[in-house]
């Protein structure tokens, strides 16, 4: 990847900002989440909380169904690779998607490395719980960076752990002597220059999503107000009692996400939420898959 | 002196950043109360499906298009001037249609066909230009200023006081842009 291609890569997340990534699993779905205000789609056959369910490896989605969403509306399309698995990545390039997640949420193909993302002409997302693995992953050529969360639990409690430790690991930095720098590099295990970049800007030098677990308007305007800059919803909308409605409704706590009274009127009647499952109850851990 | 940026999705910090580096007051556009002090506004960069649908449900939409009718100056970026435009060609939306062009949406095609150029640009010379599954103009009626072309197509029209724009002036370094824009809302305020 030039520089150029990275920079327009950067670039199409900023432009991602503000707005919500839903997870869709056909094209009525994608057309849905699009009418509902939706800045972008994740394509995929089964949402986090339905592959949990059933066990199981877990792969990318069919070409043919991702092409099915990519004609069936106008916003950009994003897929999801297994960590590491690049081959899959090629394909998802040729089929000219304009996001990769290589996510936690299939099982990861390789347990030592990830994509060399800085191979690739398309844009990276990837999940990260701290800091050192969002740096790493930018390192890796990552142009967008999410919390892990826990995918398809629709618990909020890991992503707002994950972006709680995020901002005060780069507050930390934020607040070192320059020439303490080297050393914090080689804690977070990530060269010199992107811990310079932290340390000087107080932020991630790319766009960095809420994702995993969010279910509600409160939940995705609380990621909001700790400091993320947009959000992705799995399985929390079509999971729901009515997703149409709760879509509308997320899309819009993102925006007004400091408005008590406007999300307040957002949260009624929106019928049932997702079932959540804490993280006591779950035996499979996403998060800690690609460190 | 203060410009309005809508902020209800998209790159609209970046259009801030540069408008306060130039010594101007900000205010974010989200409910119909922001407007009412503003001597200029932006449309920034994003999905302008979303940027759409909010004007509308956020009860934005009406006084805005007032505003942009009544010769407010107005900078748009990318879903901006789809926002502005009076005809989306590959689209049956149209938002304040006050800017009489036809616009193509995604007209690059998706994120692999984004792309860096520098390009002349009427009045400014030699502009880099940063296309994200852009837009161009397919067309313009009369008293619309082309200011710029990439391959022939437009990516940059002055109408009155409202300047669109295809590309994304707000992500690179170059502010010329954005001090031209500011000297047309000094210049309406100093006329009134």
């Amino acid at each position: 990847m030039s520089n150029t291609q990275y920079d327009l890569n950067k670039g199409l997340a900023q432009m991602l900002k503000g707005g919500v990534i839903m997870d869709v699993t056909t094209p009525e779905q994608a057309k849905i989440a699009e009418q509902a205000g939706a800045c972008a789609v994740m394509a995929l056959e089964r949402i986090p909380a339905d592959i949990r369910a059933a066990g199981g490896v877990s792969r990318m989605s069919d070409p043919k169904m991702i092409r099915g969403i990519q004609e069936a509306v106008s916003i950009p399309v994003m897929a999801k690779c297994r960590i590491g698995h690049f081959v899959e990545a090629q394909i998802l390039e040729a089929i000219e998607i304009d996001y990769i997640d290589e996510s936690e949420v299939l099982s990861p193909a390789d347990d030592v490395y990830h994509i060399n993302k800085r191979e690739f002409k398309v844009p990276f997302v990837c999940g990260a719980r701290d800091l050192g693995e969002a740096l790493r992953r930018i390192n890796e050529g990552a142009s967008m960076i999410r919390t892990k969360g826990e995918p398809g639990t629709g618990d909020i409690v890991q992503a707002v752990r994950h972006m709680r430790k995020m901002n005060a690991e780069i507050a930390k930095l934020t607040s070192m002597r320059k020439d303490e720098l080297f050393e914090a590099a080689k804690e977070l295990r990530v060269p010199y220059e992107l811990v310079a970049y932290v340390h000087e800007n107080g932020k991630l030098p790319v766009v960095n999503f809420a994702a995993g677990g969010v279910a509600t308007p409160a939940d995705a305007a609380l990621m909001m107000q700790l400091g993320a800059e947009g959000v992705f919803v799995g399985s929390g909308i079509f999971k729901s009692g009515d997703p149409e409605k709760r879509a509308n409704a997320i899309v819009k706590a993102v925006t007004n996400y400091t408005d008590a009274k406007l999300i307040a009127a957002l949260s009624e009647d929106l019928g049932e939420a997702m079932v959540g499952i804490n993280e006591q109850e779950i035996k499979l851990i996403m998060e800690e898959r690609g460190q | 002196m203060k410009i309005g940026v809508l902020a209800v999705q998209g790159a609209f910090i970046e259009h801030e950043r540069i408008i306060q580096e130039l010594g101007y007051e900000c205010i974010e556009l989200r409910s119909k109360s922001d407007l009412q002090e503003i001597d200029g506004i932006i449309l920034p960069g994003g999905e302008s499906t979303v940027q759409g649908k909010l004007l509308r449900e956020l009860d934005l939409f009406d006084s805005l298009k007032e505003k942009i009718a009544s010769g407010i100056p107005v900078l748009a970026t990318c879903a901006g001037l789809i926002l502005l435009s009076e005809e989306i060609e590959n689209d049956d939306n149209c938002y304040f249609g006050t800017l009489p062009v036809t616009v193509r949406r995604n007209a690059y095609g998706r994120q692999l066909g984004s792309f860096e150029t520098t390009q002349h640009l009427e009045g400014f010379g030699p502009f880099p230009m940063t296309f994200i599954r852009a837009p161009y103009i397919v067309s313009v009626r009369d008293g619309v200023n082309v200011l710029g072309t990439v391959d022939d197509k437009i990516v940059a029209v002055q109408y009155q006081n409202q300047i669109g724009l295809a590309f994304h002036p707000e992500l690179g370094e170059d502010d010329r842009i954005h001090r031209y824009f500011v000297e047309l809302v000094e210049g309406r305020k100093a006329s009134e």
